[in-house]
């Protein structure tokens, strides 16, 4: 029997002891291998940085640009202490990554979040056969069952021609990094000027100055004429909804893509005109199949339904454990990662865009 | 169906009224009769029940999407509608292929009742097999569920008068009392003048607004009655072609609920109908709430039960006299003639006329209105003399002037997470004030009361100061302080806390409180001791 396991769960991070290696830790250490550049998993603060090289432009733009950082190819081995290292392509935004760790034969697989379908932007999920694998389980529920992404997009195809029609503009939300790019790669543009808030245009310069095919978009300014809403698609972060940022555009339809959407309760509770189910999560079908593909006899379920999760697994003849960790508060996270606030309007701003306080606390008082 | 399915998901998407209206109005304007008439049925609550077992339809569903029960359960709880958690878990066909429309559905559920189980599990799942999603969502609505989509039936009755042009009060009329899809149509229930209104069917209830701002602005006090607002059961009695009716709130016919006002059926003049409040009633006094409380919902009324809790009808206004609507006579004139009937009354003890609050200037209100409780009563009701009875709540004319809650200041100590709307997040608490022995004792659940944003700063907060699981309740840090509200209070022996409070709700977040702060049982005992 191993004395210690070679990762182990500190609940501010995921810990390599051999190798002094964290995973996506929420406290500063002094080696930080990041999963991927949302900021429920890349935290501010630590010395040296690890991630897929597609995840730099993003982490020097919200971790500051000096940050001691290396960046790797998927697939690319780094040797920590006889550690054996290596990302691999987790499907789920740009540069996101599993990262393989072997030692002594024995080889885990930390997944972060990741899904199945190919998004026509990042480099799509690839399994990694383990011993150990630890999976998010964000939808880890029979309710969540994705349609092909081909259908959502003609939904939000048809959405925005409709509002045209009406002479309204489409305000569509989603999280600026990853779902953004996704919309952009999956609906048809017809060449038409995109409209887009703040913290969505920021960060589509960034991925485009790195050299990724993305459209050019028109950033929204306290000038930009009203009338050229009319009619045109408005790209917007999720918490605009509660803002006054959103007045300008009226009239206007206001659609919303998350996985969350799936539900009535949530959609209602959102108050937006159109909900489109869309995420950048694996669904039950895919997250069953990526834990068998894994090959794992091991599964350790982090953020979400864990403890649904590993009983249903358990059931089924594979030993599972649920981990607490800080990620997946994504929603909350990026959103002030992402500097989505009324005053976020535009490039101005990007001081909005760097460090976030390490208290991940909401404030009651 | 897929246009009525499609009527409804867009009706349970928008918060915005004239929206809803218009979609029922394009509804009513291009729906065949017959599912028109299926679709006022289910938008009205009279959804037909087809006798299914809802623990075996879930287990029929689970069975189908091959999932153990545990698993559906927690799927239900996180999705918080049961039609809803079966059409997401079911297998996704790709053949959306069936064409049968609202009134085509209702004919194949009626053969239902009459089924073995195993005849309706095929039944079922073969329609479950040929809808989309949605499709079945709404399907599993007309078989079994609740039809909550926040559409009133004001709001139904607004559409089907744009839709019809015919005046909202006469449509208010005919689509109230009792009616079976089964046995009429359309036609003869929305479109026939008159001919089919039944002798039972009520007239709307006219509903007062809250008082806004001082009394006195409702400028001079001889241009107003004033009455006590009892604290009851809204209700309409009925006596026409020999037959008494009466009508609860809420639109339910209650007639055999209440048989100590049978006896109206021999004073009342035919053709009489009365607006007033159904009290407890001992000694010549009206009883608090709580009293009647004993006896609503109960299915056999003892005779322990009616003397425990004898009840009294107290009148206060008059629409139909010798058989004639007079809603559009003035308040002073229907006051008047509510006065003749009950002068000639025999039992004056059980049939009671609100007595008018003798006041001159509006100074002498607010004089009186702190002593509502003693007077067993919320408040006070202010009508204006002119006024006609007009149906729904309308501004301007009847207002209603209501004492403050009792209140208290409690610790949030258990959550549970919503449904429907607010499924997914910790809406549903459970408040407790401290016990002599300093341990915090549970005295009342409550939900509403809070913004959207504090709702989520609550769950925030709950969320992340788990202590302990039961099922769906968890034991939450006992951090939390809130003002609950409630309009009674009563003893009980079936809560810890002995108590028993009536309508809870949250008044306000305290959030300078500490859970030490919090109020006690025995300052709950006091308020009992006062008010019992």
């Amino acid at each position: 029997m191993a004395t210690q396991s070679l990762l182990q769960f500190t609940g501010k991070s995921i810990y390599c002891s051999q190798a002094d290696a964290h995973i996506d830790p929420w406290i500063p250490v002094d080696r930080a291998i990041i999963t991927h550049a949302h900021s429920d998993h890349a935290r501010w603060g630590s010395k040296h940085y690890l991630a897929h090289k597609d995840s730099e432009a993003i982490l020097r733009l919200r971790l500051g640009p000096d940050i001691s950082l290396q960046t790797v190819e998927y697939g690319e081995k780094f040797v920590i202490n006889g550690v054996v290292f290596s990302l691999h392509p987790a499907g789920h935004i740009i540069g996101s990554a599993q990262v393989r760790v072997e030692y002594k034969g024995e080889v885990w697989v930390a997944s972060g979040d990741y899904k199945l379908e190919d998004d026509n932007f990042c480099v799509p999920f690839e399994p990694v056969k383990c011993n150990v694998f630890i999976t998010e389980s964000t939808f880890g529920l029979p309710i969540y069952k994705w349609q092909p992404q081909q259908e959502i997009f003609s939904e939000i195809d048809n959405w925005w021609a409709q509002n045209k029609e009406q002479d309204k503009a489409s305000i569509l939300m989603g999280y600026s990094l990853g779902k953004m790019q996704r919309i952009l790669k999956g609906i048809e543009l017809k060449d038409e000027v995109i409209y887009a808030h703040g913290a969505i245009y920021t960060l589509n310069e960034r991925l485009r100055q790195a050299g990724h095919d993305l459209p050019e978009l028109t950033l929204v300014t306290k000038e930009t004429d009203k009338k050229l809403f009319r009619g045109s698609l408005v790209l917007a972060p999720p918490s605009v909804d509660s803002s006054t940022w959103i007045r300008k555009f009226n009239p206007y339809s206001l659609g919303y893509c998350s996985g969350w959407m799936a539900l009535r309760g949530a959609k209602n509770r959102r108050a937006v005109d159109q909900g489109f189910i869309l995420s950048d999560h694996v669904d039950w079908p895919d997250l069953n199949t990526a834990v068998i593909e894994s090959g794992a006899e091991k599964v350790y379920v982090t953020h979400g339904y864990t403890s649904i999760f590993s009983r249903w697994l358990n059931e089924n003849g594979i030993e599972a454990g649920e981990v607490t960790t800080m990620y997946g508060n994504e929603e909350e996270t990026e959103d002030r990662a992402t500097g989505d606030g009324p005053e976020a309007e535009g490039i101005e701003n990007n001081k909005d865009l760097s460090p976030i306080p390490d208290d991940p606390d909401l404030k009651l008082s | 169906m897929k246009q009525f399915a499609e009527l409804f998901m867009n009706l349970d998407r928008t918060n915005k009224t004239n929206a809803k209206v218009e979609l029922m109005k394009n509804y009513f304007l291009s729906a065949s009769d017959e599912d028109k008439m299926w679709a006022l049925t289910l938008f009205t609550g009279r959804r037909p029940s087809f006798k299914v077992n809802r623990t075996q339809v879930k287990e029929w569903a689970a069975a189908e999407a091959n999932i153990p029960m545990w698993l559906f359960q927690e799927s239900y709880q996180s999705v918080g509608d049961l039609g809803e958690t079966i059409s997401l878990i079911l297998p996704r066909n790709g053949s959306d292929d069936s064409d049968k429309s609202l009134s085509e559905w209702f004919y194949y559920l009626g053969l239902l009742p009459k089924m073995t189980d195993e005849e309706k599990h095929d039944h079922i799942l073969q329609a479950w097999s040929q809808l989309s999603q949605h499709e079945t969502f709404v399907f599993n609505k007309l078989l079994m569920g609740s039809f909550r989509i926040g559409v009133s039936q004001t709001l139904v009755v607004r559409a089907l008068a744009e839709a019809t042009a015919t005046d909202s009060n006469v449509i208010a009329h005919r689509v109230m009392g009792q009616w079976d899809p089964l046995e009429t149509t359309f036609e003869k229930l929305i479109l026939d003048e008159g001919e089919n209104d039944n002798a039972s069917r009520p007239y709307p209830f006219f509903l007062a607004y809250p008082i806004e701002g001082d009394v006195s602005n409702l400028g001079t006090p001889e241009d107003w009655f004033v009455e006590w607002k009892w604290d009851g059961i809204r209700s309409q009695i009925i006596y026409r072609n020999n037959e008494l009716f009466i009508w609860t709130r809420g639109e339910e016919l209650s007639t055999d609920k209440f048989p100590e006002l049978h006896f109206l059926s021999t004073v009342l003049p035919n053709g009489t109908v009365l607006d007033g409040e159904i009290v407890s009633y001992f000694d010549n006094k009206p009883m608090p709430f709580n009293v009647l409380q004993t006896r609503i919902g109960r299915k056999n009324l003892s005779k322990k039960v009616l003397e425990e809790a004898p009840v009294a009808f107290i009148a206060y206004d008059i629409m139909e006299a010798n058989g004639v609507d007079i809603r559009n006579l003035s308040q002073m004139q229907r006051r008047a003639q509510l006065e003749e009937i009950h002068k000639n009354m025999p039992v004056q003890s059980i049939f009671n006329l609100s007595p008018l609050v003798e006041f001159k200037e509006w100074s002498e209100l607010h004089d009186l209105h702190p002593t509502s409780r003693e007077n067993i009563a919320e408040g006070f009701m202010i009508k204006r003399k002119s006024s006609t009875y007009q149906v729904g709540r309308k501004k301007g004319d009847w207002w209603k002037w209501k004492i403050d809650p009792l209140s208290v200041d409690a610790v949030l100590i258990y959550a549970q997470k919503g449904s429907g709307r607010r499924a997914e997040l910790f809406t549903d608490y459970t408040f407790a004030v401290w016990g002599e022995d300093g341990k915090l004792i549970p005295f009342a659940k409550a939900y509403s009361g809070l913004t959207d944003v504090e709702i989520g700063q609550v769950d925030y907060f709950i969320k992340r100061n788990i202590l302990e699981k039961f099922g769906p309740v968890r034991t939450v840090k006992p951090e939390l302080v809130f003002e609950i509200g409630f309009e009674g209070i009563n003893e009980s022996t079936r809560h810890k806390s002995g108590i028993a409070v009536r309508f809870p709700r949250i008044l306000r977040w305290r959030k300078d409180k500490k859970a030490a702060e919090a109020d006690t049982l025995e300052s709950l005992k006091g308020i009992l001791e006062m008010y019992k």
